[in-house]
């Protein structure tokens, strides 16, 4: 394995242990809560950035499919008595499935327009699901607590899905990694910078972009199911939370688009800024100020963000890092 | 020799503008057929209905025996023909053999990752940017940027390339160095449809010249007799008495 070979994947490694062990060891639940905020960060911003950061594309509405993950994933077990597994596969492949039937559409539309489109399907998925009947309509879903009777019981229950969430986020970085170094990557790259000349010299740009998207709704699809399973409770407003969204953007550009690891260091500086924004009295919800500024600084004085910085600081990084 | 290409009846409008009118030719296999006619004659038109960027109106284009007529760009590149644009268009954050295997892999050939490398590696240096694989097409000059997008076209081993005006803002040193490549590329077997302002170039490279007015071919032939055309001469210098001074001169 060539890959065991390179850094990124040590780095990979010892990331997820530290996530794994670090709470555990010290039976830290707050830290625990923490860990596993950033780790849905991670996993939204690293998906998110195959298509704002490899292929050019801004998704505004990429929370549509850790919502509707959430909703299938919750629906199934509570309604239908599926186990969280089999739940979990299947939000995954639907919302992933719905999105290759969306982004067939959408994708048509460049710039702006795309940009604009993708706020019109979390919206339009939000409207249809605020009355849909089966989905308890406005006022939601809500689980038993003995659906965490199988993993034996709620404290534990806690400890499992925080596990499966970093497995979520390691296994989102290294499809980021992996889409990255492929052919597939390398044409998405050349779309992110040039579409007709990508097209023009064979990549095919009309299916490339329908897989990315696709593929970038399977993976927050599930760290949804979870999410939501963890509430037991799931109501629109919080599924298709278009500020989240938004954030997650802030989160990629932040750290660096097209970046492998950019997205996950910024994920984790602002999950950082954002709970000790949020536990001061004066400034909670402080950090939808403080995103703002960033954005603008970053477009305006690092559109490589933090790892481009760094990237360009020290070159050598690049290989390292990814 | 047989045909590679062959457009036939070939017309594009835009709005009321007639782009392009039954316009038809044939690019031989291993040949290069120059393009020429003064600005706006539908040059790059023709190479944008010929690769797909747009869809004629009416006509056909065979390639290789294959009915191409409006297929989408990336699968006419499929089929195995490249092309360079007049405006360089790089991938500027990638490097130059990034971009050159971007054409590698999903050229005429569909090459995996690790072999395109290896092509795009061999399509730079046919070019003369082997010294530069590593730099970021944006910091080439304008003469390298030229020079990367044949590069770029080249590493997908295409039958056919169509250049767009690849000598085009460059010194006379440029171009020699340009024309040279050019040869080596058709001595390899590849054939060639090039645009070309550059007269004293296209005429020495060109088997068979056709000349394009206001979309409609105005003549063809081999360089020496389409110089000496004076419908030709007419429509670059747009006055006959003044042609004849010069062809006396």
């Amino acid at each position: 394995m060539a890959t065991l070979r390179r850094p990124f994947f040590w780095i990979l490694a010892a990331v997820v242990a530290l996530f794994a062990v670090l709470p555990a060891a010290r039976g830290d639940i707050e830290l625990r809560e923490s860990l596993l905020l950033a780790a849905i960060y991670i996993t939204l911003a690293s998906n998110i950035n195959m298509m704002l950061g490899y292929a050019g594309y801004v998704n505004f509405g990429s929370i549509v499919f850790f919502g509707l993950g959430g909703y299938v994933c919750v629906w199934l077990m509570g309604a239908h008595g599926w186990p969280l597994a089999a739940a979990l596969v299947a939000g995954g492949t639907a919302v992933s499935a719905l999105a290759l039937v969306f982004g067939l559409g959408i994708l048509r539309l460049r710039g702006v327009y795309f940009a604009l489109s993708t706020i019109g399907v979390n919206e339009g998925v939000m409207a249809f699901v605020t009355n849909f009947a089966p989905w308890g309509g406005s006022s939601g879903i809500y689980l038993s607590p003995a659906l965490f009777q199988p993993l034996g019981g709620p404290a534990q229950a806690l400890w499992a899905i925080y596990y499966l969430l970093v497995g979520v986020m390691a296994a989102s970085l290294y499809l980021s990694y992996f889409v990255k170094r492929s052919k597939f990557g390398m044409g998405l790259l050349a779309i992110g910078q040039n579409e007709d000349a990508a097209s023009v010299l064979g990549v095919p740009t009309p299916r490339y972009k329908a897989a990315v998207y696709s593929l970038s709704a399977v993976l927050p699809a599930i760290a949804g199911g979870l999410y939501f399973f963890k509430s037991a409770f799931i109501q629109p407003p919080d599924a298709f939370d278009l500020q989240l969204s938004t954030e997650t953007i802030v989160i990629a550009m932040l750290g660096g688009q097209g970046t492998v690891v950019g997205p996950a260091i910024g994920a984790f500086l602002y999950e950082q800024l954002r709970s000790w924004l949020l536990t001061s009295e004066s400034f909670s919800h402080f950090q939808l100020v403080i995103s703002g500024v960033l954005l603008l600084a970053i477009v305006l004085f690092a559109p490589g963000g933090l790892a481009g910085w760094l990237y360009r600081r020290w070159p050598r990084l690049r290989s390292i890092l990814e | 020799m047989s045909a590679l290409l062959e457009v036939s009846e070939l017309s594009k409008n835009f709005g009321g503008l007639q782009a392009v009118h039954a316009l038809s030719f044939a690019v031989e296999e291993g040949a290069i057929l120059g393009l020429i006619g003064p600005n706006g004659a539908g040059k790059s038109t023709v190479f944008n209905l010929v690769n797909g960027v747009f869809a004629p109106d009416a006509g056909r284009v065979l390639f290789g025996g294959q009915d191409i007529t409006g297929l989408r760009p990336h699968l006419v590149a499929r089929s195995g023909l490249a092309r360079t644009h007049q405006i360089v268009q790089p991938f500027a954050v990638m490097s130059v053999l990034e971009n050159c295997i971007v054409g590698a892999c999903f050229g005429g050939k569909n090459m995996p990752l690790e072999e395109a490398r290896e092509a795009a590696r061999q399509a730079a240096m046919r070019v003369g940017l082997e010294d530069r694989l590593d730099t970021p097409a944006s910091q080439l000059t304008i003469a390298g940027k030229k020079r990367l997008e044949l590069a770029r076209a080249l590493a997908a081993q295409p039958r056919l390339l169509l250049l767009d005006e690849v000598l085009a803002g460059l010194n006379p040193t440029e171009v020699e160095r340009m024309i040279q490549v050019i040869r080596a590329i058709r001595a390899s077997g590849v054939s060639i449809l090039m645009i070309e302002h550059l007269m004293q170039a296209i005429m020495s490279l060109s088997d068979r010249i056709v000349v394009l007015n206001s979309g409609q071919k105005l003549a063809e032939g081999l360089p020496a007799e389409v110089a000496n055309d004076p419908a030709v001469i007419e429509a670059y210098l747009g006055d006959p008495a003044l042609a004849a001074e010069l062809r006396a001169a």
